[in-house]
């Protein structure tokens, strides 16, 4: 809870909601005839609509990247370590907006909102939405705020391949994108990770197949546990050796089945802490949205044939320790752009965080990235004059 | 420009696909992209380089180039250049091999040791020379590995590598008759442009 709002914040912010009322057709075939989306904006946009910036969220994240809803809160934004005046995004210059993706479960519309058409929650019956239906209807919230062309697209992770979408799908649409710690496709192994996630929640008996809020239920073993599965895949070797060790809870051991060692009791917080604010049906959605996206898919595998529809720089960043997303995959789309003839940098930050560190206000990586979002910045300007 | 950079420029064609290996802060590379309107991109590890890079606008990639260059395409660039850091390579041979897998054409500049200072300073004080141009002591330098200007034909002639040109010049890196005639005793820096 902060007592006062620190300086670099953005300050209290309150979420926004569009309505769209034009369906939206889906990959998977279906469509949406009408959505919300919730979001929240940070700095100024300019007159000529050029300084935007959009935050690509990941699996987890939502619409709250910045700031604080209420003094009350006990933690900014997802992002706020990068979020705000004088930060790397900085909100002096640049107008920041974040929102929730479709299918989310934190405001924009989702497994747990009422599907019009029935009047029921739509539970299991939600589609399963694409990265690339999100861009569509990222795009289309771009045209409700007047905005044309942002001046970049930043995103990790997941986001990260919102951005790259972003890049093909409209490429007079953004200056710059700006893709952390991500991969042009999921290796199969993560693919089987998101598996065992996805397993562990339908098999948990009070996921009634996805229709849990119809039957008072919450399914919060399986979320729990594809949440602790999750998270030990963000985390490096390292990183939990260095945080935890073998650190005991007891003096000696119980030899039983309760909690013996810290990291158990650490990955058991997060598991259970995590299904009290976030929806099982959206897990597995987003999930899905990973194992899904494969621009290259369009191109006969040819990632360098697809990118070469881009006209944005592009800056991608890895960090030595990620696993899930390892440096090799980021090289991926650094060498296929390389060979698409586009503008390319990419740094390889020293972390010891894992595939976490893109959240983690490392100095280098800050560094990397305000330096190349001044460019942008100043370019805006320069243009202006 | 520095005068070695001068003279690179002068041999680059306009509007090429130029990979600067070791670009350091990217001088030459920003000075080609924006003169030339090469399709330039420079690898590099200095943190600090690759951040005024990136300040710059010119396509820098993190990559450290004893870990091989396995990721670029054979022929998948017209130039490829390396100016003052072949020295600093774990096997400089293989390095060009690579440059000329990857190139169609190579510029590549190096202090030549075969340099009359150089020479003077180790007959008469019996130590590695040390110059303004290579500020190094022995146990801490980058430069792992000292040849000169005839030491670079001869591996050259050796691996059958063609030289289309090459160019010496002095500290001042300045170009002089008496260079050109005798460049193994009076360039500090060679410059040469090879290909297969």
């Amino acid at each position: 809870m902060p007592d006062v709002i620190p300086a670099d914040s953005v300050g209290i912010v309150t979420p926004q909601i569009a309505q769209f009322d034009t369906p939206l057709a889906l990959s998977c075939g279906q469509s949406l005839s009408s959505y919300q989306l919730i979001y929240e904006t940070y700095g100024t946009l300019n007159q000529s609509a050029s300084n935007a910036i959009l935050i690509c969220h990941a699996l987890s994240g939502d619409h709250h990247a910045a700031g604080y809803h209420a003094m009350s809160d006990s933690k900014p934004g997802w992002w706020d370590t990068a979020i705000g005046p004088g930060k790397a995004i900085d909100t002096n210059k640049f107008f920041v907006i974040a929102l929730n993706n479709l299918g989310g479960c934190c405001g924009s519309t989702g497994p747990t909102s009422i599907n019009p058409e029935t009047g029921q929650r739509w539970e299991a019956s939600f589609p399963i939405v694409t990265v690339e239906d999100w861009v569509e209807s990222q795009a289309r919230l771009a045209d409700l705020l007047g905005i044309q062309t942002f001046a970049a697209i930043v995103g990790g992770s997941l986001g990260g391949m919102q951005v790259l979408e972003w890049s093909i799908r409209f490429p007079t649409r953004l200056q710059s994108a700006v893709i952390v710690a991500s991969a042009p496709k999921l290796s199969t192994q993560n693919i089987a990770f998101n598996e065992v996630a996805r397993q562990s929640i339908r098999r948990d008996p009070d996921f009634f197949d996805g229709n849990y809020i119809d039957n008072n239920s919450v399914p919060t073993n399986g979320l729990g546990l594809a949440r602790m599965l999750g998270h030990i895949t963000y985390l490096s070797d390292d990183a939990m050796g260095a945080k935890f060790g073998r650190q005991m809870r007891h003096d000696s051991y119980q030899y039983n089945y309760g909690i013996e060692f810290e990291v158990e009791s650490y990955l058991r917080y997060q598991g259970e802490a995590f299904t009290k604010r976030f929806d099982a049906n959206t897990y597995m959605l987003m999930t899905k949205a990973l194992d899904y996206f494969d621009p290259a898919s369009q191109t006969n595998g040819d990632l360098s044939a697809v990118l070469s529809r881009a006209q944005c720089e592009f800056l991608l960043v890895s960090f030595t320790t990620d696993w899930r997303f390892s440096p090799e995959r980021s090289e991926e789309i650094v060498n296929a752009l390389v060979k698409a003839g586009k503008s390319v940098s990419y740094a390889k930050i020293e972390a010891t965080e894992g595939h976490d560190a893109f959240l983690f206000p490392i100095p280098r990586y800050m560094t990397v990235l305000n330096t190349f979002l001044t460019r942008v910045a100043n370019r805006l300007t320069t243009e202006i004059k | 420009m520095r005068s070695d950079l001068e003279i690179i420029d002068e041999w680059v064609q306009p509007n090429i696909r130029v990979l600067d290996l070791a670009c350091g802060p990217g001088e030459l590379l920003h000075h080609l992209i924006k003169n030339k309107q090469v399709n330039g991109y420079g690898l590099e590890i200095g943190h600090d380089d690759l951040n005024i890079c990136i300040e710059k606008g010119i396509p820098v990639l993190e990559q450290n180039i004893d870990e091989g260059l396995q990721n670029f395409d054979d022929q998948s660039f017209d130039l490829v250049l390396m100016t003052h850091a072949l020295q600093q390579f774990r096997r400089p041979d293989l390095l060009i091999d690579e440059m000329l897998r990857i190139g169609k054409e190579c510029i590549i500049t190096f202090p030549n040791f075969g340099h009359w200072r150089s020479r003077l300073h180790l007959a008469l004080k019996g130590r590695m020379p040390v110059s303004d141009f290579l500020p190094y002591n022995w146990y801490d330098t980058p430069n792992i590995h000292f040849f000169t200007f005839q030491d670079f034909e001869r591996l050259c002639k050796e691996k059958n590598i063609k030289v289309l040109r090459w160019a010496a010049v002095d500290g001042q890196l300045k170009d002089h008759w008496w260079i050109r005639s005798m460049p193994n005793l009076f360039s500090e820096t060679a410059i040469f442009h090879i290909s297969r």
